[in-house]
């Protein structure tokens, strides 16, 4: 539904977007994760037709954004970062506006209005200047116009920013919903928001692609990564000697403290080598009282590219 | 087109639903009302408008229209509506089109206040109908130039105080300045450029009850080209 392959965006000597390819595919909802500044926003302009891109190409729904980008507008509803609004009219008001530039004549749009209303919650304030609204009401008109004309893709820029806990929990729902019947991406600096609502996930960080898949996936992958930690009672020497001798150990610490062994093991990727560490101990005949694994989860992960990114934003500023 | 008529009145909207719009509208009819008063209305002067539009209505609009057409564009910016306009299909055309149009949609109700002063002239004497008319049209053909000066500068910033002084600042040049500068320059092409801009002298042709393309073709072609600028500033960031 959504192609991009090898888009790139240059601010004079920033490059903000650095030969991103990705795709998705119809009536998935796709997670555009990153820390601020990674160029999320950046995309979703050039995939929504406001800003052109510098070399690469985007197509939505068969039509390219630069080409047809008319036809592209159609079909996407865009949600943008910080929901821009018209604060001197009324909700309803501006629902027509929109609905009228999306080319819904009247009874479509009384009938999209009424929908959106009840998909948003809406009606306490439908007909109240958008100006007088708090920022989570605001947050549910943008996304009201977004839906409002029945797009084939829906994309929505930090969808849950600023909105309360509560807010933040409807919304996620809707958008679980809106998955249902609409191919969804949406940005989100937020990882625990983008695992609970997406079936896929992107991050990005400095303009480029670190990673992709599903949540579960990305979970797997970095989890495997992790660490196994283990605390026995036996001479130091044969601990090491004999965890060493183990197939799958990449590397390997051990300190002792009262007598007992703490064994810092890290594996060779995709390895699990915990099953492996307890016939040992149990052959030796050596007490085991801790055995772990540690996560690098997705979370770390994350933690690790945001301040990469950081580093290189400062090396790149000197 | 169907997209303009939809910018024409939501920018319609937008004006009576703003204070500032009001203040100028305030500030427009009051100074119009004083001008007829002072210039125009009293004994052994003559039956039409004409003291009233130049150089009082020419002064005027030069500062009350850029104040209507400062918000135009500078605020889609400044508020990031901007960008939910154009993702919508609605091109860039549509988009300076419609707010040109709505502006001059106001504006043209605006004008039909001074319609009341011919009114009250015709008690006292008999009002000429062809040379108000020719006024009238004079009127809108300055008004229009006016506002596509405005909507360009409008097109150029966020800010609109930047946007009403960089088009009072040429309204007031080409309107006041550049006839007496003109004068400063001999010969050559520099005197001619300058006649040709100065929008004061062909104003003053409709005011005398003149319609002379000449004239006609000077608004049309420059309030065309300031719009054309502005459709132009709006698509440069997909440049």
């Amino acid at each position: 539904m959504i192609q991009v392959s090898n888009l790139s965006k240059r601010y004079g000597p920033v490059l903000a977007v650095d030969g991103i390819s990705f795709e998705v595919e119809r009536g998935s909802v796709v997670g555009f994760l990153g820390p601020n500044g990674a160029g999320k926003t950046t995309t979703i302009r050039i995939m929504t037709c406001y800003q052109p891109a510098t070399s690469g190409s985007v197509s939505i729904g068969g039509f390219d954004v630069f080409a047809d980008s008319v036809e592209v507008r159609r079909r996407v509803g865009y949600l943008p970062e910080s929901t821009p609004l018209y604060p001197e009219m009324r909700v309803r008001e501006y629902l027509h506006f929109r609905g009228k530039l999306r080319g819904l004549i009247l009874p479509e749009r009384r009938d999209a209005i009424t929908r959106v209303t009840e998909r948003c919650w809406l009606g306490d304030f439908i007909d109240r200047p958008i100006g007088q609204l708090s920022k989570g009401m605001k947050q549910r008109v943008g996304l009201a116009d977004a839906i409002m004309h029945d797009p084939e893709v829906l994309i929505l820029d930090e969808p849950t920013i600023g909105l309360d806990p509560n807010q933040i929990r409807q919304t996620r729902s809707l958008i679980k919903e809106l998955g249902e019947r609409h191919t969804i991406l949406l940005s989100s600096h937020i990882l625990h928001e983008v695992e609970q609502t997406c079936d896929q996930t992107i991050i990005i960080a400095a303009g480029k692609i670190v990673a992709s898949g599903s949540p579960q996936e990305l979970r797997n992958k970095f989890s495997a990564q992790g660490q196994v930690i283990a605390e026995l009672k036996g001479p130091q020497k044969d601990v090491e000697q004999g965890v060493r001798s183990l197939a799958g150990v990449q590397k390997l610490e051990a300190s002792s403290q009262n007598g007992w062994v703490r064994v810092v093991v890290q594996p060779k990727p995709d390895c699990d080598i915990r099953e492996d560490l307890f016939h040992l101990t149990s052959a030796k005949g050596w007490p085991l009282r801790e055995l772990r694994r540690t996560g690098a989860t997705l979370e770390d992960f994350f933690i690790q590219v945001t301040a990469q990114q950081k580093q290189h934003g400062e090396t790149s500023a000197e | 087109m169907r997209n303009i008529a939809t910018m024409v009145r939501r920018e319609l909207g937008a004006y009576f639903l703003s204070p500032i719009a009001y203040a100028v509208m305030a500030i427009f009819l009051f100074s119009s009302g004083l001008a007829f008063g002072l210039g125009t209305f009293g004994p052994g002067k003559e039956s039409s408008l004409r003291a009233l539009l130049d150089p009082w209505m020419a002064t005027i609009l030069v500062f009350v229209l850029p104040m209507l057409t400062m918000r135009l564009l500078s605020e889609e910016f400044r508020s990031g509506t901007i960008e939910s306009l154009l993702t919508t299909p609605i091109t860039e055309v549509e988009v300076v089109l419609g707010k040109f149009l709505g502006a001059f949609a106001l504006y043209a109700i605006l004008l039909t206040t001074l319609l009341l002063y011919p009114i009250i002239l015709a008690i006292y004497g008999p009002v000429d109908l062809a040379l108000l008319a020719c006024n009238y049209l004079g009127l809108l053909f300055l008004g229009a130039l006016y506002i596509a000066v405005g909507l360009f500068f409008s097109a150029c910033t966020r800010h609109q105080i930047i946007a009403v002084l960089l088009s009072l600042f040429l309204l007031a040049l080409m309107t006041f300045a550049s006839g007496g500068l003109a004068q400063q320059f001999g010969a050559g092409w520099t005197r001619v450029v300058l006649q040709h801009i100065s929008i004061r002298s062909h104003f003053h042709a409709f005011v005398r009850g003149m319609f002379d393309l000449n004239h006609v073709t000077f608004f049309l072609t420059t309030t065309g080209l300031f719009v054309y600028l502005a459709i132009k500033r709006l698509e440069m960031r997909r440049w």
